[in-house]
């Protein structure tokens, strides 16, 4: 079985804080990770190898520096790693970013053999849009998958895969067909500590670095800015609020004090509540 | 949004940006609103979507559409009818038994049909499992813009959709625009935008749309439904008071402190995002842009610092509450009332003033 798994660099947002006066991001010296929800989807594509054989290819576009992100892939026991890079891509928005991937997907499959299955993570935790899994899927014509929170089964000889989704207020189990995207949910595995021998594999491996060309694109007017419908007009620093919090004194009171003064301000404030906290309670 | 960059940035001086609509898009028209059903029930966002479709439509001076898909029977038309009563003019439905349970194949196909023939140039979806799924395979395969998660709608000057969320985590707002394409498409989380008046009145204009589609021809089947059996995802969002805790309670055990005082007044609990990157808490309980939005009339934050990824999913409240130790942390920035004093010894006394004066009556109901 061939999977492929597109994964993203992004800065490690834990590690981001905004300048207290000039309400600008401080990026200095942010740390960049592989985007924690793909590492999901990337044990999950690491287990099925290791159930049915084949290998992983690990795809992902982004500047040169994105290069770590894939060899620490790679030192996951990843089989191989496909970096796209191009000034071509530069400023892609979702649209575009799923064109430039299904286009190397392809050129993957004619190279190293048609993906079975096609995972992402469930959404990047810098961009937060969970829209180029399914366009991947639909520009490729992959059954679409999903929020997917476990892999039920696979025969690969008729091709059927059973998976449970996560969806609105419960899950769904669906029946369907390789080849298939996969979006895959968070919390639903845990990452597995690369053995040495993936690592000394990792160091020894090359990353493949593809060029808009190298990946058989001849759209470039699709790729970057150009190809995205989407255009920032405008980046700015949420207003702060000009009234800040109307503090409650505590010097010298008891917290029970304290606690029924809060009440009253709650009270004063939104005097509504108290019929709501009598009432709408228990249920 | 940008995902090849690392921060998305203004567009100005590049090319691409001005607006020349293509002559194919110019007959392009209303505001259009994906009502969605699933079994048998609307889910609220689709309401909200309503409200802020109803002023762009007016700002635009076009007509507010609702669009319901669904099986055939009483469900889809009552969904139909909600739509009319939250604001639509006019509703698309497309009835098909193999839309009964939501599937991606054939809502894109019914969607993208309908779309072609009807030709809207704003389209709205809730940002839910569900939306999420549809709408990136709806624009793709329109080819056209989608903004995710929207904080913000509105028209600008010349028509154009401005579309604004936020951007690096939650600690930058940007606003996007689809100029030359169509139609505009956006996404926005439950409970980031008011809940409407809902007015019984009104019938609308309905269209009646037929697709031609299958169930053979789709590869997908649903073998079932476990719907859950928490209802953590369900209430948090829509909760009327919610108490939640963050890295000061110091300690794992001491979110029972958090869920005492909500017990108490009967309200939900939830948490900041490092108790569930911690373990402390399960992630449908994170309140935050990658957790839940919440639009409380009472949120009471306790020990929480209010990183901007936490204030914007807070920030609807109509009343915050903050407790925490350190008088310089950014919740005072935004909450109302605030206590500056260690949650560990505070919430106790908080429970157990609210138990005081609660009335014999609900103290019983909470009892039992």
């Amino acid at each position: 079985m061939h999977i492929v798994i597109c994964i993203k660099q992004v800065p490690d947002s834990a590690q981001i804080r905004v300048h207290p006066v000039t309400n600008t991001i401080m990026r200095q010296g942010v740390p960049t990770i592989i985007n924690p929800y793909d590492l999901f989807a990337l044990e999950e594509a690491l287990k099925l190898r290791d159930a049915y054989g084949g290998g992983v290819t690990v795809l992902s576009m982004g500047p040169p520096m994105a290069e770590d992100a894939l060899r620490k892939a790679l030192g996951y026991g990843a089989d191989r790693a496909v970096l796209l890079t191009d000034r071509y891509f530069a400023g892609s928005d979702t649209l575009a970013t799923s064109f430039a991937l299904s286009q190397a997907i392809a050129k993957i499959g004619e190279t190293f053999g048609k993906p079975d299955i096609v995972f992402t993570g469930k959404q990047t935790i810098d961009g937060d849009t969970a829209q180029v899994g399914p366009g991947i899927a639909k520009r490729l014509d992959l059954l679409q998958l999903t929020y997917v929170a476990k892999i039920a089964s696979i025969d690969l000889a008729t091709r059927e895969i059973k998976v449970e989704r996560r969806s609105e207020g419960g899950t769904q189990t669906l029946k369907s067909r390789l080849p298939c995207l996969i979006t895959m949910l968070e919390g639903t595995n845990e990452i597995r500590r690369g053995s040495i021998q993936d690592a000394l594999c990792a160091a020894r491996s090359q990353v493949l670095k593809w060029s808009a060309a190298d990946a058989g694109i001849e759209e470039l007017t699709r790729c970057g800015l150009r190809g995205s419908p989407t255009v920032v007009k405008r980046v700015f620093a949420p207003t702060p609020r000009a009234e800040k919090a109307a503090k409650i004194d505590t010097a010298e009171k008891t917290l029970r004090d304290v606690a029924d003064e809060l009440i009253a301000a709650i009270l004063a404030r939104q005097p509504a509540l108290e019929h709501e906290l009598a009432f709408n309670n228990g249920a | 949004m940008s995902t090849a960059n690392e921060t998305p940035r203004p567009a100005a001086g590049r090319a691409g940006i001005k607006k020349e609509l293509p002559e194919r898009f110019k007959d392009y028209r209303h505001v259009w609103v994906f009502i969605e059903l699933e079994r048998g029930q609307v889910h609220p966002v689709s309401f909200e979507l309503l409200g802020e479709g109803r002023k762009l439509a007016d700002n635009l001076g076009v007509q507010l559409a609702g669009v319901v898909l669904g099986p055939p029977g009483e469900a889809t038309w009552n969904a139909v009818a909600e739509a009319f009563a939250y604001g639509a003019d006019l509703a698309y439905i497309v009835e098909a038994p193999l839309l009964a349970d939501y599937r991606n194949e054939p809502f894109t196909k019914a969607m993208t049909d309908l779309v072609g023939s009807h030709k809207p140039e704003i389209l709205l979806l809730g940002a839910t499992t569900l939306g999420r799924d549809l709408a990136g395979s709806v624009a793709t395969t329109l080819q056209t813009g989608l903004t995710a998660d929207c904080t913000e709608l509105d028209v600008d000057a010349d028509g154009s959709l401005a579309a604004t969320r936020p951007t690096f985590g939650g600690s930058l707002l940007c606003t996007i625009y689809t100029l030359n394409y169509r139609p505009q498409m956006a996404t926005v989380r439950p409970r980031v935008m008011p809940m409407p008046q809902r007015a019984d009145k009104p019938v609308g204009r309905v269209i009646q749309h037929k697709v031609s589609l299958a169930e053979d021809e789709i590869v997908t089947k649903v073998l079932g439904f476990l719907p859950d059996s928490q209802s953590a995802e369900a209430n948090l969002a829509y909760a009327d008071v919610v108490v939640a805790g963050g890295l000061g309670l110091g300690a794992a055990e001491n979110l029972q402190l958090v869920k005492n005082l909500a017990r108490a007044v009967g309200a939900e609990h939830g948490c900041s995002r490092p108790l569930v990157q911690k373990g402390w808490m399960p992630a449908d309980r994170q309140i935050g842009q990658t957790g839940k939005t919440i639009r409380p009339k009472l949120y009471i934050a306790a020990g929480i610092s209010g990183a901007i990824q936490h204030r914007v999913g807070v920030e609807g409240a109509d009343l915050i509450v903050a407790i925490n130790t350190d008088p310089n942390a950014p919740i005072f920035e935004f909450a109302h009332i605030g206590i500056v004093t260690d949650a560990i010894r505070f919430l106790p006394a908080l429970t157990e003033a609210f138990t005081r004066r609660l009335s014999p009556h609900s103290r019983d109901k909470l009892a039992s």
